[in-house]
C-alpha cells in the first residue's frame, strides 16, 4: 500500500508540473500546449500558474500534494502513515475545492470575499487535465490513508471504491440537483426567500379539485397521482398475467411473449404515442372503420387521460413483467405442494399461498410503474391534450413563456416527494417479513400449474394485450415504409434512403444519409456510458449490501434523486452546475456521458442490490478464509453470480442512453447531436416517416446490442444439484 | 491494491480523453437556431460558403433556447440566436441576455423589422414576419358541410363546435399572439368575452404553436388558429390544408435574431447577423419551404408565400405586448377566466 501511496503522490505532482492546469480550448490532442507549459497563461501547469501568473491560491493545494509525497517516503508505521496521508490528502482536497469555488470567471465568486480581500485581478477558467489528475491523486491518497488506518477492513480496494462512488455521486448527482432544487426557495434574482415556495405551490392549477364537481380540470398533482396509480396497478396486473403465463402454463409461444416484453423498452419515446394517434386518433384507422361501417362519429377520446394511460401501460408493462417474472419463478413449489397435500384446492392454494408470496414482487412492480409514470414526459406531451401532469407542467415552467426556474424547482420538489412517498410506502408494505422461499435445500423444482380460473383470467388479460402490441408494432414498422403516414400509403424506401444512404466513391464510403452523424454519436456515447453505468451501479450496490458504513442511507437517497427528478430538470441542472468553472464541461461529449451514467446508474444499483441479497454472505466469507482479498472476491466469486444483473445493467445503461430525450435536450450541440433529439425535431416538423424509419433502425440496433451483451457476459451457471442461492429478500 | 490503482487510473484516463473544452477558436460562430431544421442547416452551409467561417448550428425551439441562454448567462456558449418568434427575443433583451448591435443592413429592412430593433434598444431585429390566420382541413369541413371560416366571428358559430384547436398561451408564443391580437382590436374585456365563447368550440389547447396545424393536416381537428405560413408548409407536404386570414384584421409575429451577450466570437457573430439580413440569406427560407415574409425589402418573395398586402393587418404593438409583465398579466387572466373553464 505504501507503494501505491508513493505512485499516486508522484502522479499528482507530475500532473501539477507537466500538464496544463486549466482546460484548453482545443483539448490536449494537438500537443501545442507542451511549448506553453511554462510561458503561456492558458496552457501553464499548476506550478507555473502559481509562480508566474499570480494564481497564488493554487500553491496550498500543490503543497499538500508535496506533503503526501513526504509522508509516503518517510519511514513510518502504517497507521501513522495513514494519518499523515489523511491529513495531507484530505487537506489538499479541501484546499482544492475551496479555491475552485472561490475564484471564478470574474475573480472572486462571493461578495464577502470581494469585500474582505479586495478586487481580484486574476480569473480562472474550468479545470483541465492537470487539475483533474491532481484531484484524483489526492482522493486516492485519502482512501489509501483511510485503509492504512484500518478503515474498511484495512482494504484499500474497498476504500478506493468507496471514495470513487461517493465523490462521483456527490459531484454529478447531488450537487447539480440540490443546486437547482434550492432555486425553489429563491426569487428571480437569486436572493433567499424560503416562504416563496409556499406561494409557488399554492396555486389552484396544482391542487384544484374542480373535476370532482364536474366543472373543469383537476390540479396537476391529482392528475399525476391518479395516472400513476392507474399505471402502477394496470402494469402490475398485466405484468403478472404475462409472468404467470410464461412460467406456470404450457402456453406455446413463450419466445414471442419474451420478445414482445422487450420491444417497448427499446422503443424511442414518442413512437408509441404517434402509433396510437394513427390507430385511435380521430382520423385513425379504428375510427375511420367505425365511421365507415357503423356511422359512428369519430371522437377524440385518445387525447387526454385514456391515451396517456394506454401509452404508459404499453411502455411500462414490460418493466413490471421483468420485475415479476423473477419473483414468480422464485415462489417455491414446496409450499404449494404442502398446501395441496393439506387438501386445499388449486384455487385456494393460489390465492392464499402463491399470491401472498409474490407480494414483494407485486409491490416492486407497482412502485416501478408508479414512479415511471410520474417521471414520464414523452407520452403526456404527445397525447395529453388538455390533461396536464407535473412533468409537463415543469417543462413549461422552464421553456414556456414563464421561464421561471424557481417554479420548476418547486414543482420538481413536489414530484420528488410523491416518488419518495411511494418508495417508503412500498417499504412499509413489504416490511421486514421474510419472503424467502429459495434455500439451500432442494425442492422438486416443478412449478404448480395455475388453477383453471386464474389461467383463463391471465389469458384473457394478456393475450389481447399481446395481440394489440403486435398490431401496434406492425403499424410502426409500416409507418417508415409508406410515403406519408396517415395520408398516402404508397410503399417507399425513401425515408430509409434519406436517413441512412451510403455512397461509395474512390475515396471510400461516404455516409451521406442525414441521420448518420447523430446515429454514430449516439452509438459512441451510449457505448462509452453503458459499461461505466453498469460498473459504477454494481460497485455501489456491492458497497451498500456488503459494507457497513455511516451515511449509507444518504448515499442511497442521493442515487434516487436523479431517478425521480424529471429529465428536463436534470438537463437544466447540469447546465447550471457545469457551465461555469471549476467544472466547465457543457458543450462536450463528457457532459452527455456523465448525464447518461448518473441518470441510469440507479437501475444498475437496484438490480445489483436485489441480486446481491440473493447471494449468501457465506460465499464471501469462504473466499476470505481462502485468503482472497476484496477485489478477488468481487471479481471471481460475486461477479460470476451476478451475470444476469450485469447484463441487465449494461443493457439498461445502453438502451436508456439511446432513448433519453428530455435530459439531453439542453446538452446536445452541433458537434454532439443525438438520435433522439434528431427524431424529435423530425416529429415537430411533421416528418413522421423519417422519424419512424430512424426509430426502427434504433430498435434493430438495440436488439443487436442486447444480444451482443448477452453473448459477451454469458449466463450465470448454477450447480444443478442444489441452488447455491439463498434467501430472496424483499 | 493493484486493482484500486487500475480502477482509479481508468477513471482518470477516461476523464482525460473526454476533456475537450468547446471550440471558440477563430473562424467559428455558434448559432442557436429556432426556425425549422432544414432552414437552419441551409443557412449554416450557405454562410460557411460565403464567409469561410465555420458554423456550429444547434437547433432548438425558441422557448428552449431562451431557457438555455438564461442558464448559460454566467458563461455564454452561443454567439447568435437566429429565428424564432419575436417575444422570447424581446424577453431576452429585457433580461439583458442579448447584446445591442446596429447592423449597416438596417436601412434595407421593412419598417416593422426596424421597429423591432428600436423597440428592444437595438438588441434584436426582425428577419421575417408571419401573419396569424386559420388553417382548415378541406376534406373534413366538406364532409361536415361547413363553410371555411373567414372571420373571427365565424369561429363562434355552433357548427364549429369541437372543431377548433389553438395552442395554450402558457407554452406557445403563437397562442399569445392570437390573444394579444384580439385584445388590440376588440379591447381587453371584449376580447376575453370572445375567448370564453370560443372556448365552447375548442377541442384542445395544444402544447406547441404548430401543434394545431399538424392536427388539421392529419384530420384530427377541422380548424386551427395558427400562422398561415405553417399552413402553406403542410399543404405543400400533400395534406388537404388551406389557410385564410380573418376579415376583421389579424396580428403577426416578427421572427427575430439577436446576438448573445458576451458572445465569444463577437466579430463573427456580427458577420453572421449582417449576412442574415441580406436578400441572399433570406431567400433560403423559401428554399426550405418556409413561407414567412422576409424582412429585407429586396428579397424576392416566392408565389406560394402569403402576401402581406392582401392581408388585413392590425397595427400590432410589438413593444407593448412583447413586455414580460404584460404577457404574464394577460396569460394569467386567460388562465383564470378561460383556461379554467369546464371542458366544453
Amino acid at each position: 500500500m505504501s507503494r501505491a501511496a508513493l505512485s499516486w503522490s508522484i502522479a499528482g505532482l507530475l500532473a501539477a508540473v507537466l500538464l496544463p492546469w486549466y482546460g484548453l480550448e482545443d483539448g490536449l490532442g494537438s500537443g501545442a500546449w507542451i511549448a506553453g507549459l511554462w510561458s503561456s497563461e492558458d496552457a501553464a501547469s499548476g506550478l507555473a500558474q502559481s509562480i508566474f501568473f499570480g494564481r497564488w491560491w493554487l500553491a496550498p493545494t500543490l503543497a499538500a500534494s508535496l506533503g503526501c509525497l513526504v509522508v509516503s517516503l518517510l519511514p513510518l508505521a502504517p497507521a501513522r502513515r495513514g494519518t499523515g496521508l489523511l491529513i495531507a490528502g484530505g487537506g489538499g482536497v479541501v484546499l482544492f475545492a475551496a479555491q475552485a469555488f472561490a475564484v471564478g470567471l470574474r475573480g472572486w465568486n462571493a461578495g464577502w470575499l470581494l469585500s474582505l480581500l479586495g478586487e481580484m485581478e486574476q480569473r480562472q477558467v474550468g479545470i483541465g487535465a492537470g487539475a483533474t489528475i491532481v484531484l484524483i491523486a489526492l482522493l486516492s491518497l485519502v482512501s489509501i490513508g483511510l485503509a492504512l488506518r484500518g478503515a474498511f477492513g484495512g482494504d484499500a480496494f474497498v476504500a478506493g471504491a468507496m471514495t470513487t462512488v461517493t465523490a462521483s455521486i456527490l459531484l454529478f448527482t447531488a450537487w447539480p440537483i440540490l443546486h437547482i432544487l434550492a432555486q425553489a426557495f429563491q426569487d428571480q434574482d437569486g436572493a433567499l426567500r424560503p416562504l416563496l415556495i409556499v406561494d409557488r405551490l399554492a396555486e389552484s392549477k396544482i391542487w384544484s379539485l374542480r373535476c370532482l364537481a364536474g366543472s373543469g380540470g383537476c390540479g396537476v398533482v391529482w392528475n399525476t397521482l391518479f395516472l400513476a396509480l392507474c399505471c402502477g396497478v394496470g402494469s402490475t396486473v398485466l405484468g403478472l398475467s404475462f409472468a404467470l403465463i410464461a412460467t406456470r402454463t404450457s402456453f406455446g409461444f413463450k419466445k414471442i411473449l419474451r420478445v414482445l416484453t422487450v420491444l417497448p423498452i427499446i422503443t424511442p419515446p414518442f413512437v408509441i404515442g404517434l402509433a396510437l394517434i394513427l390507430l385511435f386518433g380521430r382520423s385513425g384507422l379504428v375510427n375511420q372503420l367505425l365511421d365507415w361501417s357503423f356511422g359512428v362519429q369519430p371522437t377524440r377520446w385518445i387525447y387526454g387521460f385514456p391515451g396517456v394511460l394506454l401509452a404508459q401501460l404499453f411502455a411500462f408493462t414490460p418493466v413490471a413483467f421483468l420485475v415479476l417474472i423473477g419473483v414468480v419463478e422464485g415462489v417455491s413449489p414446496t409450499l404449494e405442494e404442502a398446501s395441496q397435500t393439506l387438501r386445499a384446492n388449486r384455487w385456494d392454494t393460489f390465492v392464499t399461498i402463491s399470491l401472498p408470496l409474490m407480494r414483494p414482487g407485486l409491490a416492486n412492480a407497482f412502485l416501478v410503474g408508479f414512479i415511471e409514470s410520474i417521471a414520464d414526459f414523452g407520452n403526456p406531451i404527445v397525447l395529453g391534450g388538455n390533461f396536464g401532469v407535473l412533468s409537463t407542467e415543469i417543462y413549461f415552467a422552464v421553456v414556456g413563456a414563464q421561464l421561471d426556474y424557481g417554479r420548476a424547482a418547486a414543482l420538481a420538489l413536489l414530484l420528488l416527494v410523491l416518488a419518495l412517498g411511494a418508495f417508503f410506502l412500498q417499504r412499509r408494505i413489504v416490511g421486514t417479513r421474510s419472503y424467502a422461499t429459495i434455500s439451500g435445500k432442494g425442492d422438486s423444482g416443478l412449478a404448480t400449474p395455475l388453477p383453471d380460473a386464474a389461467r383463463r383470467v391471465a389469458h384473457w388479460i394478456a393475450l389481447p394485450w399481446a395481440g394489440f402490441t403486435l398490431l401496434l408494432y406492425g403499424f410502426i414498422l409500416m409507418g417508415g415504409l409508406v410515403k406519408v403516414w396517415g395520408r398516402d400509403y404508397t410503399p417507399t424506401l425513401d425515408h430509409y434512403a434519406k436517413a441512412f444512404s451510403i455512397e461509395f466513391s474512390e475515396g471510400g464510403v461516404i455516409w451521406s444519409g442525414a441521420a448518420w452523424n447523430s446515429f454514430w454519436t449516439t452509438v459512441e456515447l451510449a457505448a462509452i456510458a453503458a459499461p461505466i453505468t453498469a460498473a459504477l451501479g454494481l460497485l455501489a450496490a456491492w458497497l451498500m449490501v456488503r459494507q457497513r458504513f455511516a451515511g449509507r442511507g444518504a448515499l442511497e437517497f442521493a442515487t434516487m434523486l436523479s431517478f425521480a427528478v424529471p429529465g428536463t430538470v436534470i438537463g437544466v441542472a447540469y447546465v447550471f452546475a457545469f457551465n461555469v468553472p471549476p467544472l466547465e464541461i457543457t458543450g462536450t461529449a463528457l457532459i452527455i456521458v456523465l448525464c447518461f451514467v448518473f441518470r441510469n446508474m440507479t437501475v444498475g444499483l437496484r438490480a445489483g442490490v436485489a441480486a446481491m441479497s440473493q447471494i449468501d454472505r457465506s460465499l464471501d466469507e469462504a473466499s476470505a478464509t481462502l485468503r482472497g482479498r476484496a477485489p478477488q472476491t468481487l471479481f471471481y466469486v460475486v461477479m460470476p453470480l451476478l451475470r444476469p444483473a450485469i447484463v441487465g445493467a449494461l443493457v439498461y445503461g445502453f438502451v436508456r442512453a439511446v432513448t433519453t430525450v428530455s435530459a439531453v435536450v439542453f446538452l446536445v450541440t452541433a458537434e454532439y447531436d443525438l438520435a433522439t433529439t434528431y427524431i424529435i425535431l423530425r416529429v415537430i416538423n411533421g416528418d413522421y416517416g423519417l422519424a419512424i424509419a430512424y426509430s426502427c433502425a434504433l430498435i434493430v440496433l438495440m436488439l443487436a446490442v442486447i444480444l451482443l451483451i448477452q453473448f459477451l457476459v454469458g449466463d450465470r451457471r448454477l450447480g444443478r444439484r442444489a441452488l447455491p442461492v439463498q434467501g430472496v429478500r424483499a | 491494491m493493484i486493482s484500486t490503482n487500475r480502477w482509479l487510473a481508468g477513471v482518470a484516463l477516461a476523464a482525460l480523453t473526454l476533456f475537450a473544452v468547446p471550440a471558440a477558436a477563430q473562424g467559428v460562430v455558434n448559432v442557436y437556431c429556432s426556425v425549422q431544421v432544414e432552414w437552419c442547416t441551409l443557412a449554416a452551409a450557405e454562410f460557411q460558403k460565403a464567409s469561410g467561417i465555420k458554423v456550429s448550428m444547434t437547433q432548438k425551439g425558441s422557448g428552449e433556447t431562451i431557457a438555455q441562454l438564461k442558464a448559460e448567462a454566467q458563461n455564454p456558449k452561443g454567439d447568435v440566436w437566429f429565428g424564432g418568434t419575436g417575444d422570447p427575443h424581446l424577453q431576452a433583451a429585457e433580461e439583458n441576455l442579448t447584446e445591442a448591435y446596429k447592423s449597416p443592413k438596417l436601412a434595407e429592412l421593412h419598417p416593422w423589422a426596424v421597429k423591432q430593433n428600436t423597440d428592444s434598444g437595438g438588441k434584436t431585429v426582425g428577419i421575417y414576419a408571419g401573419a396569424l390566420g386559420y388553417g382548415y382541413n378541406t376534406e373534413l369541413l366538406a364532409k361536415k358541410g361547413v363553410k371555411a371560416p373567414a372571420c373571427w366571428a365565424d369561429l363562434l358559430k355552433p357548427e364549429f363546435k369541437g372543431e377548433i384547436q389553438i395552442a395554450n398561451p402558457n407554452s406557445s408564443g403563437t397562442a399569445y399572439v392570437a390573444i394579444a391580437t384580439l385584445v388590440q382590436f376588440m379591447g381587453e374585456d371584449k376580447a376575453f368575452d370572445y375567448l370564453k365563447k370560443l372556448h365552447a368550440n375548442i377541442n384542445a389547447y395544444a402544447r406547441s404553436g404548430t401543434g394545431p396545424i399538424k392536427a388539421v393536416a392529419r384530420g384530427e381537428t377541422g380548424v386551427s388558429i395558427s400562422f398561415i405560413h405553417d399552413g402553406v408548409t403542410e399543404a405543400l407536404a400533400g395534406f388537404p390544408v388551406k389557410v385564410s386570414t380573418p376579415c376583421e384584421g389579424t396580428g403577426y409575429e416578427i421572427g427575430s435574431m439577436s446576438i448573445v451577450k458576451g458572445a465569444r466570437n463577437m466579430a463573427n457573430a456580427k458577420k453572421f447577423y449582417d449576412w442574415a439580413l441580406t436578400p441572399e440569406a433570406q431567400q433560403l427560407g423559401a428554399k426550405a419551404k418556409q413561407f414567412q415574409v422576409p424582412s429585407n425589402k429586396t428579397t424576392p418573395v416566392p408565389p406560394e408565400a402569403p402576401k402581406f398586402s392582401e392581408i388585413k393587418l392590425i397595427d400590432y404593438d410589438q413593444a407593448k405586448y412583447g413586455k414580460s409583465a404584460e404577457r404574464k398579466r394577460l396569460i394569467s387572466r386567460w388562465d383564470n377566466e378561460v383556461g379554467s373553464l369546464p371542458k366544453p
